[in-house]
């Protein structure tokens, strides 16, 4: 060995086994839980939705760095994530061709224009989902368990004030979207993911607490609530998607209340029977500003 | 006994076990040794030797009149065959003394230190001298001038002094080594300390992977009242001198102070042994421990060597590099600096030399931050890394002050957990250079 060839780099010289293709990855096993029990509930055409939504995102990612002659980037994992939760979040009923263009809209819009992975001020599942929603309304609204076409838990309870059983609600035997309605199935996933290490719980720890308490109070049945439509998967799933939720504790806690506050807010007075969306993209916006105001206070430092 | 810690940090893979009970051996002693003429934080030094002079062991061969600084002397007799400029492990260019030893039998130690056998007689002033005079700087690898910490202001009070002897770096085991084998030697070193600050209470923090060493100095402060050993939990960087009060005092070292300032003053193990030896022995800092250690190297061991003893006569003496060996770091893998050629000599800060293979050597292509806040969970001082090299980048040397870049203690925990494999501890250099910059016009 000739000490010509010593590697220089600076310290420090060793890594952690982490990387960012490892995370990605790990979420979509974390989602697998959810997404078979969307198959049980909703039969082999949750699988056809889930491959559109997931075909919708790569494809489109692929494309977009080939033509601007960026690094493909499409096996990292973090497409996969986009077009999986997005599935994950539709109705059964939806069109093969609405899922893959909100795959589309989720990747370009929601995440390359701004520059790829990283750089996204908003979960890009949820920017498509916004997208169909204002595309195709009729659509995003059409619930089906078994083929009968049922309200959600959350519609009923809006309209007629029925409340579903709780228990049904947890496993999710219920009308909803693919893997929204599984609060099981979803927990399962993030108690791996937080075993690894890949994600944080004050978001979702926050949010969960303050749409319980908040609907406690307001003499709602908050049991219902924390389990009912896109809370869980919003919360664990989409809340805590790292590029765009905060970087500080403080911040978290904050991000995760803000976001519950909202839910809340748009469930029991707004005009949607569901808050979810919007309650984190809101609170995606305001990300810059919670990291500004909650920088940690370093130690030894007189604030 | 509870471990006690700090908050956050990391758990790197530690790998002590390559030199853990390697006995620490004489190494060799060299045929030429390079001496840098500064190895310490502070004033440069006048040069008391020149080219062709006969020097003995322990001689002084460079010396200033500034307070912060700490002399040097010869590690072998022999003659001073030129000044020349060369690397130190630290990258800085720096001019050393080239000494070529002469025959052993002929070397005996001169030194101007006298030996006191117990602290008696000597006044707080008489042990700070000596510790200047021995040039002994901390030896986890800052290079402070020791004497300096010791001096304490007037209106300044010194409630502890600590010993660090967490040796938190993965790897390295010389602090365990010495901790296991000279436990007398640390402890007369801190009652020393003790004395020349006049500090009521003496604690000796160890990790808990080196319980070897933690009974080994248990049992040599049995007898002694106002000295405990204290248990850390093993968690880089628990041996930051920051981390360490934090664990063991829960106080906080003011950002820009020192420990002094909450009345503490924070020593190396090896380095109180130093101090013993100066005082018992009269022995200058001319020699010290180093592990040399790493899957690159064929026998990882314990060795004593002479200050300026060159990195390829170490590495010869433990077997030579192995076929694979791709990267030489003088010190741990968090902290250490890689370096470029084995003509390097080993100062008064090396505590190791760790070699690397080849696979284990990654070529990171860095991915773009996904703001995941792992540096930020991590950082032992609290700081947000992300946002601090992003602020780096830009020069925005204002956002950098007001998020505390000075306060970073470069221990590289941000850059070992970042998935997306970012340089951090680079970019914070460059933000620390850039503040550093700004503080000195404003001067
Ligand atoms: S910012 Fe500095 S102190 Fe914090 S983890 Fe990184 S290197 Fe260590
Ligand atoms: S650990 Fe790396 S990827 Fe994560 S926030 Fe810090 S810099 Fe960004």
């Amino acid at each position: 060995m000739n000490s010509a060839e010593l590697v220089v780099t600076s310290s420090p010289h060793v890594r952690s086994e982490d990387s960012v293709p490892k995370i990605m990855w790990s979420v979509v096993i974390a989602l697998l839980p959810a997404f078979f029990a969307s198959v049980y509930f909703f039969s082999a055409r949750a699988i056809s939705i889930v491959l559109a939504g997931i075909a919708g995102a790569v494809i489109s990612e692929y494309i977009f760095q080939k033509v601007r002659g960026k690094k493909i980037t499409i096996t990292d994992g973090s497409a996969v994530v986009t077009g999986l939760l997005l599935a994950l979040t539709l109705p059964p009923t939806i069109p093969l061709w609405a899922t893959f263009l909100g795959g589309v809209v989720a990747i370009v819009i929601g995440k390359q224009v701004f520059g790829g992975i990283g750089h996204n001020p908003f979960n890009p599942a949820l920017i498509g989902r916004a997208f169909m929603v204002a595309a195709y309304p009729v659509l995003m609204t059409d619930w089906a368990v078994d083929g009968v076409s049922t309200a959600t838990p959350l519609a009923l309870m809006k309209s007629d004030g029925i409340a579903t059983d709780t228990w049904r609600l947890f496993v999710g035997q219920i009308g909803g979207s693919l893997g929204e309605t599984s609060a099981l199935a979803l927990l399962l996933g993030f108690s791996f993911l937080l075993y690894k290490g890949y994600v944080n719980w004050r978001i979702p720890l926050s949010m969960i607490s303050t749409v319980f308490l908040m609907t406690f109070i307001f003499g709602q049945n908050p049991v219902f609530h924390i389990f009912a439509g896109g809370l869980m998967i919003g919360a664990l799933y989409m809340a805590t998607d790292m590029v765009s939720s905060p970087t500080t504790k403080l911040g978290r806690y904050i991000f995760g209340i803000g976001a519950g506050v909202i839910v809340v807010v748009i469930r029991l007075w707004g005009g949607y029977s569901e808050g979810v969306l919007f309650a984190i993209l809101l609170m995606n916006a305001a990300v810059p500003l919670i990291n500004r105001y909650t920088r940690p206070r370093s130690l030894g430092e007189v604030k | 006994m509870k471990a006690l810690t700090f908050k956050q940090g990391i758990h790197p893979s530690y790998n002590k076990e390559l030199t853990k009970d390697k006995p620490l051996k004489n190494a060799k002693r060299p045929e030429e040794v390079l001496i840098p003429i500064k190895q310490h934080i502070g004033a440069p030094l006048d040069l008391l030797v020149k080219k062709g002079d006969q020097v003995d062991l322990g001689q002084k061969i460079a010396d200033s009149e500034s307070f912060v600084c700490a002399p040097i002397h010869a590690s072998v007799s022999g003659k001073v065959k030129e000044i020349r400029k060369v690397t130190d492990p630290g990258g800085n260019t720096v001019d050393a003394v080239v000494i070529e030893a002469s025959a052993e039998e002929d070397e005996k130690l001169v030194s101007n230190l006298e030996k006191h056998q117990n602290l008696d007689n000597l006044s707080p002033d008489d042990i700070r001298k000596i510790v200047r005079e021995a040039g002994i700087v901390g030896l986890g690898g800052a290079m402070f001038p020791s004497h300096v910490k010791l001096a304490v202001p007037e209106d300044k009070n010194v409630e502890y002094v600590i010993l660090n002897g967490a040796e938190c770096e993965p790897y390295l085991t010389v602090d365990h080594r010495v901790m296991v084998e000279r436990p007398n030697a640390i402890v007369f070193g801190l009652k020393a300390l003790m004395k020349a600050v006049n500090a009521e209470k003496g604690l000796i923090g160890i990790e808990d992977n080196k319980m070897e060493a933690v009974e080994s100095m248990q049992d040599a402060v049995a007898d002694e009242t106002n000295i405990e050993v204290k248990l850390v939990e093993t968690k880089y960087p628990q041996g930051g001198e920051k981390m360490l009060i934090e664990a063991l005092l829960e106080r906080e070292v003011p950002v820009g102070g020192l420990p002094l300032d909450i009345e503490v003053v924070v020593n190396n193990t090896s380095t109180a042994a130093a101090v013993a030896d100066a005082i018992r022995e009269g022995k200058p800092l001319i020699e010290r421990s180093i592990s040399i250690t790493g899957r690159g190297i064929e026998s990882p061991c314990n060795l004593i060597f002479r200050i300026g003893t060159k990195l390829a006569d170490l590495v010869e003496q433990a077997g030579g590099l192995k076929e694979n060996a791709a990267k030489v770091i003088a010190g741990g893998p968090m902290m250490g600096a890689a370096q470029k050629n084995l003509d390097v000599p080993a100062v008064k800060g090396t505590s190791g030399l760790l070699v690397m293979l080849a696979d284990e050597v990654e070529d990171f292509d860095p991915d773009p931050c996904i703001n995941c806040a792992k540096c930020v969970d991590h950082c032992p001082m609290y700081l947000m890394p992300t946002t601090l090299i992003k602020y780096a980048k830009n020069n925005m040397v204002e956002k950098l002050e007001e998020y505390q870049i000075l306060n970073c203690i470069e221990c590289g925990s941000c850059s070992y957990v970042c998935p997306s494999k970012i340089p951090l501890v680079h970019y914070l250099r460059l933000g620390k250079s850039q503040a550093m910059a700004k503080r000195r016009e404003e001067k």
